[in-house]
């Protein structure tokens, strides 16, 4: 089962609840996937040993000098603007490349191949019972959703995973979530959180995925989000006290169920709850398919 | 000869644009006749390569020479591909950035003056 | 005409905050929302709209049900994973698809279209601070610097024609595209940061993207009491890389009061938060006028 953790807002808290729910997993295999390849910073708190690092490439076209005829089509077809015919060069712009492959495969003398190209590095350890995993992009670089891309790769399905997804609701963030069975949002209780919570909560519902709330810093602000989660349905699964004791310790890269091991049986009913959801809605796709 | 100067207007008496990749017109300039084309700069609404397209349209315009403010990496390497010689740091109108060049006060660049993406301003 | 750019690498470390409080501080000004994924600004500051646009930016496939054969060419091509089969044809997800046009190409009956696809809008309004051109990105849209370019080149527009001062600028967080495109070509780029060990990471990684794209940047610590400990280590930090810290801005609870009034701090309050800003501000002013003197020396040189 994957469950991702996402913010719409950043800052809200998204991987002191995430990490903490991976501490609170008692399987025997967990596996944590940083998707935040931009700022991945769940290793401050989930402090990984063995630590593997590997290159993290994308495919970027080269050309054969000696069989291109400069006939201009590899530009023609580019929607990026990543390759440049003159009269007698070619040249390739990589990091406008998007990877489609087109050029290499339309090119009509097969003058064109793929060489890799590193865009971040992906980093792994251990915790006990928790693989971490995260991607970090390369500093310059534009485009993280490919990054996040490779991270998912290492996902094994058969473990209980959880995601840790980048803020707000652009490319990445849908990429980071889009195939979890179960999405946690992350919010604060005040306008910005509610603003971006909204935005958050249509992303859900454009991927039709099962989500629910949880209220960080609980009691800092108003009442605004309660009352629209109240109006919408949408599952509170957890309150976060505003507590000082607790800002410091995430300052301090302490995990929240450190601090307090009582929010381990809290996550664990989260856990338990997600899974009686994530199963039901099997069934009933099951049942549904079966009709047809 | 015929030179190419970033605009942000239709005029020989228009500001010259700091900007090569996001710039508004292209001037196409004789320096001998002071005949002048303007060339509507497509590359401007560009997501991506906008400095890319700019330097195409400048090749394909037969121009041997830029006159500009500004130019990045990736155009700056696409201009000197296609034989453009690059001049940055040029300011006042069109007009005066023509006489400035007939009369050999501006020099050649040896490289980007800007690092990539300045001109998204 | 100045530009100043608030970023911050990490989300939630005040950096709407703290652009809203400038915006009212700074007199005779642009405000321009570059936080497009997920903007706030515009909760602080009131505007009301003027002016609509629609945002298009890439393009994206559009199946022909009717001569489509089910061949399944266009899956085997597509790197974007956004083509599946579906009953006895095939389907595009729209929100996966990257625009890249191969598909249709290759479709051996012509039943894939490119689409020009509208990602989002962009608005000019007005608050009682100065004009503010801001935007909304659609939902999956991929944020490009586009969207913030014509932010930028309108936010440009206004402030020349109406002789503003300055533009003052919400950045996106993060370190990629979309915060290039809000820092570039700016003229202070303050980074606004937390005293918490993902803070100091955050703000490492965007001030390095800031060097890389030739711009200098300066820092501001955000309710610094929380951890005075891991504060003076991002001053070391600081002072290390040669970035002046120019303001230090202790918790207070008024500023999620203000927040949820929806109007700047410094209309809220009368406490030392708002004494602090105004000397951030001048601060601000002081690192603007080196920067003029510099070009000044520079130029007679």
């Amino acid at each position: 089962m994957i469950i991702s953790v996402a913010s719409g807002k950043g800052g809200t808290g998204k991987t002191t609840i995430s990490t903490s729910l991976a501490l609170s997993i008692e399987e025997e295999h967990v596996q944590f996937i940083d998707c935040d390849v931009e700022e991945p910073n769940s290793f401050i708190f989930l402090k990984p040993d063995n630590l593997q690092k590997k290159s993290a490439t994308v495919l970027v076209p080269e050309i054969d000098k000696n069989k291109c005829t400069f006939c201009g089509l590899c530009q023609e077809i580019c929607e990026y603007n990543a390759l440049v015919v003159l009269k007698d060069n070619v040249l390739v712009l990589p990091e406008l490349c998007h990877s489609c492959g087109g050029c290499s495969l339309l090119c009509p003398e097969k003058a064109i191949s793929e060489v890799d190209r590193e865009i971040g590095t992906i980093e792994m350890g251990k915790r006990n019972n928790i693989e971490i995993v995260y991607g970090r992009l390369n500093i310059g670089e534009a485009m993280p959703v490919p990054l996040v891309k490779m991270v998912k790769k290492y996902i094994q399905k058969t473990n209980t995973v959880v995601i840790d997804a980048p803020p707000g609701t652009s490319c990445p963030v849908i990429e980071a979530v889009k195939d979890s069975d179960y999405c946690i949002l992350v919010t604060e209780p005040t306008p910005f959180g509610l603003n971006d919570l909204k935005l958050a909560v249509g992303i859900m519902r454009e991927l039709n995925k099962p989500f629910g709330v949880i209220i960080n810093r609980h009691g800092m602000g108003d009442s605004g989000v309660e009352e629209y989660c109240r109006e919408e349905n949408i599952e509170i699964l957890l309150k976060v006290p505003f507590e000082k004791e607790i800002a410091v310790a995430y300052s301090n890269g302490i995990p929240l169920v450190e601090l307090y091991p009582d929010y381990k049986k809290k996550f664990k009913n989260i856990l338990n709850m997600i899974t009686n959801i994530v199963e039901e809605r099997a069934k009933t796709k099951i049942i549904q398919e079966r009709q047809l | 000869m015929k030179v190419i100067v970033t605009s942000e207007g239709k005029d020989l008496d228009s500001k010259v644009d700091q900007r090569f990749g996001r710039a508004k017109y292209f001037m196409l300039v004789d320096t001998d006749t002071m005949e002048y084309q303007v060339i509507d700069n497509e590359a401007a609404s560009q997501g991506g390569g906008a400095g890319v397209k700019a330097a195409q349209i400048t090749i394909d315009s037969g121009a041997k020479v830029l006159l500009t403010g500004n130019v990045g990496p990736n155009a700056y390497e696409v201009l000197k591909s296609g034989g453009i010689d690059i001049i940055v740091g040029v300011n006042g109108t069109i007009r005066e950035a023509i006489q400035k060049f007939k009369s050999g006060e501006l020099k050649s660049e040896g490289g980007p003056n800007v690092a990539s993406h300045h001109g998204l301003q | 005409m100045k530009q100043i750019v608030i970023i911050s690498g990490k989300g939630g470390t005040g950096k709407t905050f703290i652009t809203s409080s400038i915006a009212a501080i700074a007199e005779n000004n642009v405000i321009s929302d570059c936080d497009v994924d997920a903007a706030d600004l515009h909760l602080m500051l009131s505007p009301v709209i003027k002016e609509k646009h629609i945002f298009k930016s890439g393009k994206v496939a559009i199946l022909n049900k009717e001569l489509c054969t089910g061949c399944g060419e266009c899956i085997n091509v597509c790197r974007f994973d956004a083509i599946t089969p579906y009953e006895n044809i095939v389907t595009i997800d729209p929100i996966s698809c990257d625009g890249c046009g191969i598909c249709a190409r290759i479709c051996p009956v012509g039943a894939i279209e490119m689409e020009e696809k509208v990602s989002g809008e962009w608005y000019i309004s007005e608050t009682k601070y100065g004009p503010m051109v801001h935007a909304k990105l659609n939902i999956a849209e991929e944020n490009s610097g586009k969207l913030i370019s014509v932010i930028r080149k309108k936010a440009s527009e206004i402030a020349e024609m109406e002789k503003r001062d300055s533009i003052i600028i919400d950045g996106s967080p993060g370190i990629g595209c979309p915060v290039i495109s809000s820092i570039s070509g700016t003229d202070c780029a303050i980074v606004v940061t937390e005293p918490t060990m993902s803070g100091l990471h955050d703000a490492e990684r965007v001030i390095k993207t800031a060097r890389h794209f030739g711009i200098s940047p300066c820092m501001i610590i955000n309710k610094y009491d929380l951890n005075i400990e891991m504060s003076r280590k991002i001053e070391d930090y600081a002072q290390a890389e040669d970035i002046p810290v120019i303001g230090k801005i202790p918790f207070d609870e008024e500023v999620v009061e203000a927040i949820i009034k929806g109007v700047p701090i410094v209309e809220y309050s009368k406490g030392e938060i708002v004494d602090n800003l105004y000397s951030i501000w001048d601060k601000v002013l002081d690192i603007l006028k080196l920067k003029d003197e510099r070009i000044k020396k520079d130029a007679i040189k």
